[in-house]
């Protein structure tokens, strides 16, 4: 029961903690709970400023050329000839759509759902102090913060932020005469080491510090996808941080790492070795970015169960049918990269065998749908706030996670790459999916952290104009795509389309060109959708309904058996767990649920399993 | 020899001191062995060994023994602990994937068995 | 409630935090020079048959260079042995044993480079006659350049199209106006400037060979420089802490050291892949 007692060794932690300044305590912090609210405020401002850019681009999209109202003078003022006559160019609107997708996955979502929700809830869940390296923990949030200040400083610079998709394919992002994409390529240098420090963070501290009786089948669900996650970052990142090291030298230094041998730019070949191949990068930038979409999908799925469980008062229904799943996905993630490389010429065995493991990997992910909606069946449902994003996560993920069957056919993916079949397919996963489930964990875990509820009416009107609006924005894509409409065209496709090319056979029939204008009006709706979101959060801080106990959402975890907020160390004495994570409704027990560290009924401890 | 100011030093359970002395001198025996595999390794490189293939697979048949020594001996992999096992168990695994499907999706053709260069 | 297992092994896994930890951090720097070793062999197999050089690095000196790691490697263990044995004095002198092999590393590794920086490829074209020179730089003023040629040198695709590719066997040699045999390998070459169309030295801009050398040993280096400063560190202010925490500190210096032995087997797969095949 004797916990490590180092007798010589002085920690600040629990004796210095009231005598902490300013900086200490809210700018340098090594309190996981701080640093997990750091980086949940800064990742909703940079989903906020995604989408902002993204709102931007659809006045574009939906009325190509014509100067955008109220904000195109501002863009004009603040990005010179990018945005003359509040007209976003080409260049602008591809260099926003790179930032758009860089800073929602990398600036965003990673650090929302892996570090801020991550941090804040983990260590408690395993009944443990911090996590195993603080002030480890504090570096990564400083990095991953100048990383941020970088993305957003190339915008300023002259010719703009990067311009070569998220996805900075060479020779394009290597011979392209703007500083942005170096810029973007330091920036991803820091973010990639931030979240490696984290991943590291996060293994050891799951690993090492759970607490007595806390065995890894008794985990809360939500640990288990963010030990998975961790493993996927600390494993696949190096690979991208080793191409953009090759691709920060050829930039520099002038090498071809990834420019072919006789590469003719503006007609006149190039001044370089040459020897190297653009493949290279693709092959080394999607071995990270294949894991890194279940980097996006894992976490929120850990928070669907934690909130499915608790608002239905029932176990999860195949628990260890998770578990096991969430392994199955985290191996295979690794080998099924070159499915976003079907049209590179790689030949057939080879996209055979790619092919195979995208579809046995959709396996395990329907298995844990399944096993969440058959959870759901004789379950007593509260519908709160968190609990309607949860059900709605399920939906939405379902229609895009099926969406990306087709994708997986080498087949089928001649014609679909590179649509907006695509772009709908994954945003129904990160946006409708990934967002909703982490706005619902917003809702469900602010009582835990600031002792008072959210407003529930504005979170149902947040919920239900976000679940509309989502559908009216990604759903048209889908026939967008099929009808042959290409992603990254400034001017929406017109170009292409049946007005443009009278008889021409495949061109773009009107509808796909119209549907731009609802999917625009979507757009800036659901932004508006948001602005509730925003104030409800701000305001009830401060102002919201008092929590009646440290508990008030009756849950088993560890979590809500401390004090709200917790304190500096969460536990006064290590807690030790007794039971499983989702003891609800237990036949023959007092209340409808029972608390993870609580003794059993008749005051008979289970031994507790190290 | 120079002894700590605080005379009761917790030892860590598995290196009593005399587990520690044995070592030491397994430490310099592997270091010999290391020297020696890489005078091998250079003289190794002048002998043709069959085919371009053939040169490689011994240079870093020899590597990989220096490496196994360094990692098994000095950082006491071979007494390490399942969980080291398994981090490095998968890892390995990635890499070997990462490094064989690249190479047979860029070059299917002329894949390992086939490779024909000009040394 | 402290954080528990920083020096005290945890029961079911035998590990103390930082043990872990460090073991976690190395798997990811496995897939990050795994990474750039399969961008090696990626540009060597796609390379032109016959381009890919060979001995354009100093055998000897990377030998030296080898066995210097290797030493260091084992310092850094005793290092670490000693501060068990509670022998502090012996510490001090394997840990600043281990920091000067790892300044003689760089040292060699700085003159490697220079080497590189100071050969030279310059193609020169006299009326409508193109002839490529490679050497070193012995001497340039504003009117003249001149090169020591080497025996070993690389054939890039500017030197190829110009006809001055490497000679396959059986096929003809191309017209280089004389510039073969052992004479012309011995003999200096000075190049009028006005003649020269384009000169470049042994930069990772030169070749696709060259290019992965530096970025490998480059980031190998920076990794040594980086464990050499964390080993600096615990060799002054943090020594201090052998007297309040002699357990954790004797845990840090096995950290460091696993840390320092990564890099050293890095070095072990780089110097034959890159040095002799």
């Amino acid at each position: 029961m004797q916990y490590s007692h180092d007798t010589h060794n002085h920690t600040h932690e629990a004796h210095d903690h009231e005598e902490m300044g300013f900086w200490t305590k809210y700018v340098f912090s090594t309190d996981h709970k701080w640093i997990g609210i750091q980086y949940g405020i800064t990742s909703l401002l940079f989903l906020l400023f995604g989408f902002v850019l993204m709102g931007l681009m659809r006045w574009q999209l939906a009325y190509p050329g014509t100067p955008i109202p109220v904000f195109g003078p501002i863009l004009e003022k603040m990005l010179g000839s990018a945005a003359a006559g509040g007209v976003m160019s080409a260049d602008l609107y591809n260099s926003f759509g790179a930032m758009h997708g860089t800073i929602m996955v990398f600036l965003g979502i990673v650090p929302l759902a892996f570090a801020a929700f991550g941090n804040y809830v983990v260590p408690l869940q395993i009944g443990a102090p911090d996590m195993t390296f603080p002030r480890l923990n504090m570096a990564s949030y400083w990095l991953y913060f100048l990383g941020g200040v970088v993305m957003v400083i190339s915008f300023f610079l002259p010719g703009g932020a990067a311009q070569s998709g998220w996805t900075s394919y060479s020779p394009l992002a290597t011979i392209i005469p703007t500083q942005g994409q170096t810029w973007w390529l330091l920036g991803m240098v820091l973010l990639i080491n931030s979240s490696l420090l984290g991943a590291v963070n996060f293994l050891a501290t799951i690993i090492q510090l759970r607490a007595p009786g806390m065995t890894w089948m008794r985990l809360p669900f939500f640990v288990w996808a963010q030990f998975v996650t961790a493993f996927l970052l600390l494993l696949a990142f190096p690979p991208l941080e080793a191409a953009g090291v090759m691709q920060l030298m050829d930039k520099l230094f002038g090498c071809s790492f990834f420019l072919p041998t006789g590469l003719i730019i503006s007609g006149k070949v190039a001044d370089v070795s040459g020897g190297g191949s653009p493949l290279l990068w693709q092959h080394l930038f999607w071995f990270l970015a294949h894991p890194e979409v279940y980097v996006l999908i894992l976490p929120a799925m850990g928070i669907v169960s934690e909130i499915l469980c608790n608002n239905i008062r029932k176990p999860i229904w195949g628990y260890k049918s998770l578990v096991y799943s969430l392994f199955a996905i985290g191996f295979l993630s690794f080998i099924v990269w070159a499915h976003h490389m079907y049209m590179t010429g790689m030949g057939t065995a080879i996209s055979t065998f790619f092919q195979t493991t995208t579809l046995i990997i959709s396996i395990p992910s329907v298995i844990i749908l399944t096993v969440f909606f058959i959870t759901l069946w004789g379950g007593s449902i509260r519908f709160n706030t968190q609990m309607l994003f949860t059900l709605a996560f399920l939906v939405m993920f379902g229609i895009g996670g099926l969406t990306g069957l087709p994708l997986g056919f080498n087949f089928v993916d001649l014609f679909l790459h590179d649509s907006y079949y695509v772009i709908a397919h994954f945003h129904y996963i990160v946006a409708p999916g990934t967002i909703f489930a982490l706005f619902a964990g917003v809702y469900y875990w602010f009582p835990k952290a600031t002792g008072r509820y959210m407003c529930d009416f504005w979170g149902r009107v947040h919920f239900w104009c976000s679940l509309v609006f989502m559908n009216v924005v990604f759903f048209p894509m889908f026939t967008q795509g099929i009808a042959g409409m290409s992603r990254r065209m400034y001017d929406g496709g017109v170009n292409y389309s049946q007005a443009a090319n009278k008889g021409l056979l495949g061109a773009l029939p009107d509808s796909a060109i119209y549907s731009n204008v609802i999917i625009s009006i979507g757009a800036w709706m659901l932004l508006l959708a948001q602005i509730p979101f925003i104030f409800n959060f701000f305001w009830s801080m401060r102002n919201g309904r008092k929590v009646e106990s440290d508990n008030p959402w009756d849950a088993t975890t560890l979590e809500w058996q401390t004090p709200t907020p917790p304190p500096h160390g969460n536990f006064a004495v290590e807690p030790t767990v007794y039971r499983g994570p989702y003891e609800y409704s237990v036949p023959g027990a007092v209340r409808d649920f029972i608390p993870q560290n609580e003794i059993d009924n008749k005051g008979k401890a289970k031994a507790p399993k190290s | 020899m120079s002894h700590s100011s605080t005379p009761a030093k917790l030892h860590s359970a598995s290196h009593g001191h005399h587990d520690v002395a044995s070592e030491v001198r397994r430490y310099l025996i592997i270091f010999g062995a290391l020297t020696v595999g890489t005078i091998v390794t250079v003289l190794a490189s002048y002998i043709n060994f069959g085919s371009p293939t053939m040169n490689i697979v011994v240079a870093l048949s020899i590597a990989s023994i220096k490496a196994f020594l360094v990692a098994g001996y000095f950082m006491h992999l071979i007494s390490e602990k399942k969980m080291i096992y398994m981090i490095l168990g998968s890892t390995t695994f990635f890499f070997a994937g990462l490094v064989y499907l690249t190479l047979w999706s860029m070059h299917p053709a002329s894949f390992i068995h086939h490779q024909s260069y000009v040394p | 409630m402290e954080i528990p297992y920083t020096v005290k092994e945890r029961k079911d896994t035998g590990l103390y935090n930082a043990k872990l930890g460090i073991w976690l951090f190395l798997a990811s720097e496995v897939m990050l020079f795994g990474a750039l070793f399969s961008a090696y062999i990626l540009l060597r197999v796609g390379a032109t048959p016959g381009t890919w050089p060979h001995g354009l690095l100093n055998v000897p000196l990377g030998t030296l260079n080898t066995i210097v790691l290797i030493v260091s490697s084992v310092t850094v263990v005793m290092a670490w042995a000693s501060l068990k044995m509670n022998q502090f004095g012996k510490w001090r002198m394997y840990q600043a044993a281990t920091l000067v092999c790892a300044l003689i590393f760089l040292v060699i590794k700085s003159f490697e480079y220079h080497d590189k920086l100071t050969h030279y490829e310059v193609v020169t074209k006299e009326g409508d006659k193109h002839h490529v020179y490679d050497g070193h730089l012995v001497q340039e003023d504003k009117d003249k350049v001149v090169l020591h040629p080497s025996a070993h040198r690389l054939y890039t695709a500017r030197a190829i199209a110009l006809g001055f590719g490497p000679e396959p066997a059986g096929a003809h040699a191309p017209a280089d106006h004389g510039a073969k045999g052992h004479a012309e390998k011995e003999a200096l070459v000075t190049i009028q400037r006005s003649t020269i169309e384009h000169m470049e030295n042994y930069g990772p801009k030169h070749h696709p060979y060259l290019a992965i050398y530096f970025t490998l040993t480059g980031l190998h280096a920076l990794h040594v420089i980086g464990g050499a400063l964390v080993m600096a560190f615990f060799f002054g202010p943090g020594a201090k802490m052998w007297k309040t925490d002699p357990e954790r500190f004797t845990n840090r210096i096995e950290i460091s050291g696993l840390f320092w032995h990564f890099v050293d087997l890095v070095w072990i797969f780089l110097f034959p892949v890159l040095y002799l095949l």
